[in-house]
C-alpha cells in the first residue's frame, strides 16, 4: 500500500476516542471482535499448564475425583449420608461438576488480571478478554468432568435421558453468568486490593459447604423447616444450580421422591436474570477500575 | 532527517489527537487490608503521594511523520505513549485515533515461555490485533524474518534472549500498523539487530506509516524524526523541530547536571586537583557557539599544594552521552613539565577543529605518566557547535551533491 492509499484510507476512517471506560455494549463488541485472541488465551492456558506433565490433562480429574472418594467414605459410609441417598457417588460427582465449574470461574477470574499484568501493562487489549478466558478454561474443565459423569450413570445403568435434563441448561448457565460476574468484580479490585484472592479461596471453600453437595437439600429442610432461613439458604445461586444438576442427572432421586423446592426452574432462571444484571453491574465497576490497572500492577 | 514520502503535512490526515491530556498517579504505601484498614480515612491520606506524570498535554499527530518523545527519566514521556497506546486512562482530557495500532512497549510482552516459538507468534499476533488467517498467511514471513528457523517449534523458554527478541520484533512488524508506539526496544538486541529495526522502521516511514519513538539516544531522535517533542515535568516544553528540541533537551540535562553539583559538596583533593577548565574558540569568548573550522582553545588550570614531578594533564572532548569522540595528554605532545607547585594552566590549541552540530563536553585529568588518574573532572566545561541542517553525526565534513552523473 502507498503512503497516499494509506492516508485517503485513514482520512476515511473516523477518529475513535480512546477510552477504557467502555459501556457493557462496547467492550461486547470489542470482545467479539478479538474471539480468535479470546480462543488463544484459552488455548494457552489449557497447553500452559499441562505442558511438560505425563499425564496433562488428566491431572484435571485428580481433584474432583479424589474428593468425590473422600466425600463417598468419609462422609458417605463413615458419616452415614448415604443412607438418606441413594446412589450416593453420581449424586455427590454430579454436585461437585456444577461447583467445580463455579470455583473455577471465580477463582480463575480472580487472578486472571494479576497473572497477565505483563500483557495489561504493555498492550492495549479490552481487558475484560482475561477474566473470560478463565472462564473459557473452566468450561474446558468442566466439559470433562461432564463426560465422566455422564458415563458414570451409563455404567451404573440410569443415563440421564428424561425431561428433567433440561434442568441443566438452566443451571449451567447460572454458573457461567453468576461465576463471570463475580470473576469481573474480583479480577478488577484483586488489583487494587491482594488480600481478595486469599479470601476468595476461603470464601469458595465455604460455599462448598454451603451447597447440597455432600448432603442433600432434604436435610437442611428437615433442619431449618419451611421458612425464611430456608429461603436464603435456597436462593444461594450455586445452591440453585446444584439442585437443577442434580435433578437432571441424578435419576435416582427421582425414583425415591427426593425433595427439591419448589418452582425450581422459575427460580433458576429468575437467578440467571439476575446475574445478566450483575454482569453489566459489575463490567461498569470493572471499566471504571481498569484505567489505573496498568499503574497499579 | 525527513521520510521519503513528500505529501506535504496539511494534506496528511491526522491520526492521533490528544487533547488537554493530564495524568495524576497516586503511589499508596499501604497495599493490604490490613494497612488499608488502618490507615482508613483521613489518615489514609497522609499514606499517598500524588504526583502529575502529564500536565495539559495537547498534540495532534499527522500520518506519515514520526515523531520522537524526549525528556529525562520520569519526564512522563513513556506515560504519553501508553495514553496515546489506551494502556493508561488519562486523569482528564481525551486522546482520539484512528486506524490500527500496535505498541512495542516491550518485545514480546505476552509471550509464554511454556508455549513453543509457533504457538506464541500466533497468540503474540492476535494480541496486536490480526486475525488468525492473516497470521497463517504471513507466518513464512515472520519466520524468515526472525531468522529462527527450526527453533521455531522449540518451547521459547530454551531460546537465547536474542532469538526471543528476534521472534517479538518479527511479529510485531508483520502486524501492518498505521501507528507503530516504540518504547526503547530498539536499544536492546546485538548491532546487525539494532540495524534491522531501523531499516525496518526507514521502510515503514516510506510507507506513510506513523511512528511515536520514546528514546534516550537523541542522536536517532535528530536522524530518524520528522519531529520531536520534549517532555520536562509532564509538560510539552517543546515541540517541533528535532535539532531545536535535542538543543533544549541538552540545555535542560547541563541545568540539572550544575544545580546538582552545586548542591554537592567539592572533595578536599590531597593528591593535587584540576581547578578550572575552560574552552572557547580562538577571537571568540567561552560559551559562545564554535563553528566547525574554529581552532578551540581548552585551558586546564592545575594545582598542588606540595609539589609534584610526575604530572599529565589529559583531556577529552564527549558527546552528552557517548563516550569520549577525541582526546590528548600532554605527555603525548610535549616533554618534561618540569614540578607541578601551586597553580599552573596549560594551553591546547585544537586547530581547525572539527566537530559537528551537538553539544560537547571536556573531560580533564590529572593523572602520572603511568596513567595512574590522581584527579577527573568529568564534563568540566563544554561547548555547543550550531546545527548545521545539511549534516549528522559528531564529525564536520564539508560535503557537495553533484547530482546525476554522466555515464
Amino acid at each position: 500500500m502507498s503512503a497516499q492509499e494509506r492516508y485517503a484510507r485513514l482520512a476515511r476512517e473516523p477518529m475513535v476516542e480512546v477510552a477504557g471506560n467502555a459501556t457493557p455494549a462496547r467492550s461486547l463488541r470489542e470482545i467479539l471482535h478479538r474471539r480468535d485472541l479470546l480462543a488463544l488465551l484459552v488455548r494457552r492456558d489449557l497447553k500452559a499448564r499441562y505442558k511438560d506433565s505425563a499425564l496433562g490433562v488428566v491431572w484435571t480429574l485428580v481433584r474432583p475425583l479424589t474428593q468425590l472418594l473422600i466425600y463417598y467414605i468419609v462422609i458417605g459410609k463413615f458419616l452415614g449420608a448415604e443412607r438418606g441417598i441413594p446412589e450416593f457417588a453420581i449424586y455427590v460427582f454430579t454436585g461437585l461438576t456444577a461447583y467445580g465449574l463455579f470455583s473455577e470461574i471465580v477463582s480463575g477470574g480472580t487472578s486472571s488480571i494479576v497473572s497477565n499484568s505483563g500483557l495489561v501493562k504493555k498492550v492495549y487489549l479490552p481487558r475484560e478478554i482475561f477474566p473470560l478466558a478463565s472462564v473459557g478454561s473452566a468450561l474446558f474443565n468442566f466439559g470433562i468432568q461432564l463426560i465422566i459423569l455422564t458415563a458414570a450413570t451409563i455404567v451404573l445403568g440410569s443415563p440421564p435421558l428424561t425431561v428433567d435434563l433440561v434442568y441443566f441448561i438452566p443451571a449451567a448457565l447460572l454458573l457461567v453468568c453468576f461465576g463471570t460476574a463475580l470473576g469481573l468484580l474480583l479480577a478488577a479490585t484483586n488489583v487494587y486490593l491482594r488480600d481478595l484472592q486469599y479470601l476468595v479461596e476461603v470464601l469458595l471453600m465455604i460455599s462448598l459447604w454451603a451447597s447440597p453437595i455432600v448432603y442433600s437439600w432434604g436435610m437442611v429442610r428437615d433442619f431449618l423447616g419451611a421458612g425464611v432461613a430456608l429461603d436464603v439458604y435456597t436462593s444461594n445461586p450455586v445452591t440453585l444450580a446444584v439442585l437443577g444438576f442434580q435433578k437432571a442427572f441424578w435419576l435416582a432421586g427421582a425414583e425415591v421422591g427426593a425433595p427439591y423446592p419448589d418452582d425450581l426452574m422459575l427460580r433458576l432462571w429468575i437467578t440467571v436474570g439476575v446475574s445478566v444484571v450483575l454482569i453489566v453491574v459489575f463490567q461498569r465497576v470493572f471499566a471504571r477500575l481498569q484505567g489505573n490497572f496498568a499503574q497499579e500492577l | 532527517m525527513t521520510s521519503p514520502d513528500l505529501t506535504p503535512n496539511r494534506e496528511r490526515p491526522t491520526i492521533v489527537h490528544v487533547s488537554d491530556v493530564s495524568k495524576r498517579f497516586v503511589i499508596r504505601k499501604d497495599n493490604s487490608l490490613k494497612e488499608r484498614l488502618v490507615t482508613f480515612g483521613r489518615a489514609g491520606r497522609r499514606h499517598r503521594e500524588e504526583f502529575w506524570a502529564l500536565r495539559d498535554v495537547s498534540i495532534d499527530l499527522r500520518a506519515g511523520t514520526t515523531i520522537g518523545l524526549i525528556g529525562h527519566n520520569g519526564s512522563g514521556k513513556s506515560t504519553l505513549l501508553k495514553v496515546i497506546g489506551g494502556i493508561i486512562d488519562p486523569t482528564s482530557g481525551s486522546v482520539a485515533r484512528r486506524g490500527r495500532i500496535a505498541a512495542l512497549l516491550e518485545l514480546g510482552a505476552g509471550f509464554h515461555p511454556d508455549l513453543t516459538g509457533r504457538e506464541n507468534v500466533f497468540l503474540n499476533a492476535s494480541i496486536l490485533g490480526l486475525s488468525q488467517e492473516e497470521t497463517t498467511e504471513r507466518f513464512d514471513e515472520i519466520l524468515r524474518f526472525s531468522g529462527i528457523g527450526d527453533f521455531i517449534d522449540t518451547q521459547v523458554k530454551f531460546y537465547s534472549s536474542g532469538m526471543y527478541v528476534r521472534l517479538a520484533f518479527a511479529v510485531a512488524v508483520h502486524t501492518d500498523p498505521d501507528l507503530l508506539l516504540v518504547d526503547e526496544v530498539l536499544a536492546v538486541g546485538d548491532e546487525a539487530f539494532q540495524r534491522k529495526c531501523l531499516d525496518k522502521i526507514r521502510q515503514f516511514q516510506t510507507e506513510g506509516r506513523t511512528i511515536v519513538l520514546v528514546t534516550h539516544n537523541l542522536n536517532q531522535v535528530t536522524e530518524l524524526c520528522d519531529r520531536a517533542v520534549l517532555l520536562d515535568h509532564g509538560r510539552v516544553v517543546h515541540d517541533g523541530a528535532t535539532t531545536t528540541a535535542v538543543e533544549r533537551f541538552r540545555d535542560l540535562l547541563e541545568e540539572a547536571r550544575v544545580a546538582e553539583e552545586a548542591e554537592s559538596d567539592a572533595e578536599p583533593a590531597p593528591t593535587g586537583s584540576v581547578v578550572e577548565t575552560v574552552v572557547h574558540a580562538v577571537g571568540r569568548e567561552p560559551g559562545d557557539p564554535v563553528a566547525p573550522g574554529d581552532d578551540l582553545r581548552i585551558a586546564v588550570t592545575m594545582e598542588h599544594p606540595t609539589g609534584l614531578d610526575d604530572w599529565v594533564c589529559a583531556i577529552q572532548v564527549a558527546t552528552p552521552l557517548g563516550p569520549a569522540i577525541w582526546g590528548t595528554t600532554s605527555a603525548r605532545l610535549t616533554d618534561d613539565l618540569g614540578t607541578l607547585r601551586g597553580e599552573r594552566t596549560v594551553e591546547f590549541i585544537v586547530k581547525d577543529s572539527p566537530f559537528a552540530g551537538g553539544r560537547y563536553f571536556i573531560h580533564a585529568s590529572l593523572m602520572t605518566t603511568a596513567g595512574v588518574h590522581l584527579f577527573d573532572v568529568a564534563q568540566a566545561a563544554s561547548f555547543t557547535v550550531p546545527y548545521d541542517e545539511r549534516l549528522t553525526g559528531v564529525v564536520h565534513a564539508e560535503t557537495e551533491f553533484s547530482g546525476d552523473v554522466e555515464r
